[in-house]
């Protein structure tokens, strides 16, 4: 078992954070780390998002970035930088509406259910975890370790060909209303087409909370 | 180089290679950055701060800006309308960050294109296809409900068309017509089905078109003729284009 971890550097983060990824297939045990999140254990502080909503590290990594921004502006909506990643990853719920006419619901009902759609959940099969350590702490070897440790699965890089491999476009083209877009249908090229979906869950996530 | 400006604090924060200012407008900056990582390039579209408004005034001003254009944006990709998709924004801190597009503003390349010619410009193949491209383009726009409130050739990249193959040179040649219409700059854009607001788009192009490119004047029927082609109302959108014509971009006040 490697105990290896990969630390993301992002453009435009503050250096006091450092951001950690890794990818766990055939995850065995998690209805534990769901129930952890559940009963807010301190040492279980990660975001644990379910692999099948996520179809590239550009996603991922956009729910990461904006959070580390949130935080580090003091404009998190959610408990903590972890779990803002898992609620960035849901998509704006009014793309289509006007800037005028929307009424906004309060934001903890759909925060649950981002973290229903988006989170660790009994059914996990395969797991992203990304823990952003502030000032050093927690070091990357302990995060490794612990995570290591407490994750039953098989640690593998989190590359783009990885996650689309684990990716269910049919939950991601219904989480991010993707379906019915006939000139999206349309594109032949299968890596085109990737890149198209790509671009618009990451534009759906960038205008949600707006 | 990264201007005379003091950087917006995103711009400040840790990057792996240094911002460039690209333009400078009225409302705001534009840079070229990069998004997450150092091959990911993005234009960073920085709204600063007006010391002359008053500062809740000018938040909430900068705030509804930034959002309106990021809505739009994004629900022209969903319609799949060729504009710069929306990577991240921040309506506090005053920018977006969207997709870089390569390539040259369709007013260069119709401008090297011409050169210092002085006839032969109506039977110019080439450019005659752009202006058909163009009309294409803004008629796919405004089929979808979006006008975009500041048409000129500066507000569109002719984009090289395989943006993936790594071949040739990105940024596309000097001179060369071909290539992609990305409609840029939906700073003023707005969602309307309305024929007046299509027409006023079109008439704004126009003048727009007939000031920077007089030589090439004569070849912009073809913008209209493509974009007759579009959607169903086109037809009377060109129509509406005449009465606006007559009485020029604001409706009377009179009657």
């Amino acid at each position: 078992m490697s105990s290896e971890i990969e630390v993301v550097q992002l453009d435009h983060i503050p250096s006091r954070h450092v951001i950690h990824l890794a990818l766990f297939q055939d995850v065995g045990n998690a209805e534990f780390l769901h129930k952890q999140l559940l009963s807010r254990n301190a040492d279980f502080e990660y975001a644990f998002v379910d692999a099948s909503v996520i179809v590239s590290r550009l996603h991922l990594l956009s729910a990461v970035f904006k959070a580390v921004t949130s935080a580090s502006n003091d404009v998190l909506k959610t408990p903590n930088v972890h779990s803002e990643i898992v609620a960035n990853l849901a998509a704006s719920n009014n793309v289509r509406n006007h800037a005028h006419s929307v009424i906004q619901m309060t934001d903890a009902p759909q925060i649950a259910e981002a973290y229903r759609r988006y989170g660790v959940s009994t059914a996990t099969k395969n797991l992203v975890a990304v823990k952003v350590a502030e000032n050093g702490s927690p070091s990357t070897e302990q995060i490794a370790e612990h995570l290591a440790k407490n994750v039953e699965g098989t640690q593998v890089p989190a590359t783009d060909e990885k996650l689309a491999s684990t990716a269910d476009m049919s939950k991601v083209f219904k989480y991010y209303k993707l379906n019915g877009l006939n000139w999206l249908d349309k594109i032949k090229d299968h890596s085109a087409k990737q890149k198209e979906v790509e671009m618009l869950v990451v534009g759906a996530m960038a205008l949600r909370g707006l | 180089m990264s201007g005379d400006f003091p950087l917006p604090p995103i711009l400040q924060t840790p990057c792996s290679s240094e911002p460039v200012l690209i333009t400078q407008g009225a409302e705001g900056r534009l840079y070229k950055t990069t998004y997450l990582t150092p091959n990911l390039p993005c234009a960073l579209k920085y709204r600063p701060p007006k010391p002359w408004r008053h500062p809740t005034l000018d938040a909430r001003l900068t705030k509804h800006r930034i959002l309106s254009e990021a809505r739009i944006l994004s629900r022209c990709r969903r319609e799949g309308i060729r504009v710069p998709g929306v990577y991240a924004s921040d309506e506090v801190g005053g920018w977006l960050m969207l997709e870089w597009v390569p390539g040259a503003p369709v007013r260069v390349r119709i401008n090297e294109a011409l050169g210092d010619r002085q006839s032969g410009i109506e039977e110019d193949e080439g450019l005659k296809d752009l202006m058909r491209r163009i009309g294409k383009a803004i008629g796919d726009m405004h089929a979808v409900g979006v006008v975009h409130g500041d048409l000129t050739t500066s507000n569109m990249m002719l984009s090289p068309k395989p943006l993936n193959e790594v071949d040739g040179e990105p940024e596309g040649q000097k001179g060369c017509l071909e290539g992609e219409i990305v409609i840029i700059d939906l700073g003023l854009a707005s969602g309307s089905l309305l024929i007046e607001d299509r027409a006023v788009d079109l008439y704004v192009l126009e003048r727009a078109f007939g000031s920077t490119h007089p030589r090439a004047e004569c070849i912009f029927d073809q913008v209209l003729e493509a974009y007759n082609g579009t959607f169903k109302q086109a037809p009377a959108v060109l129509k509406k284009l005449e009465d606006v014509r007559m009485r020029g971009r604001k409706r009377s006040m009179i009657g």
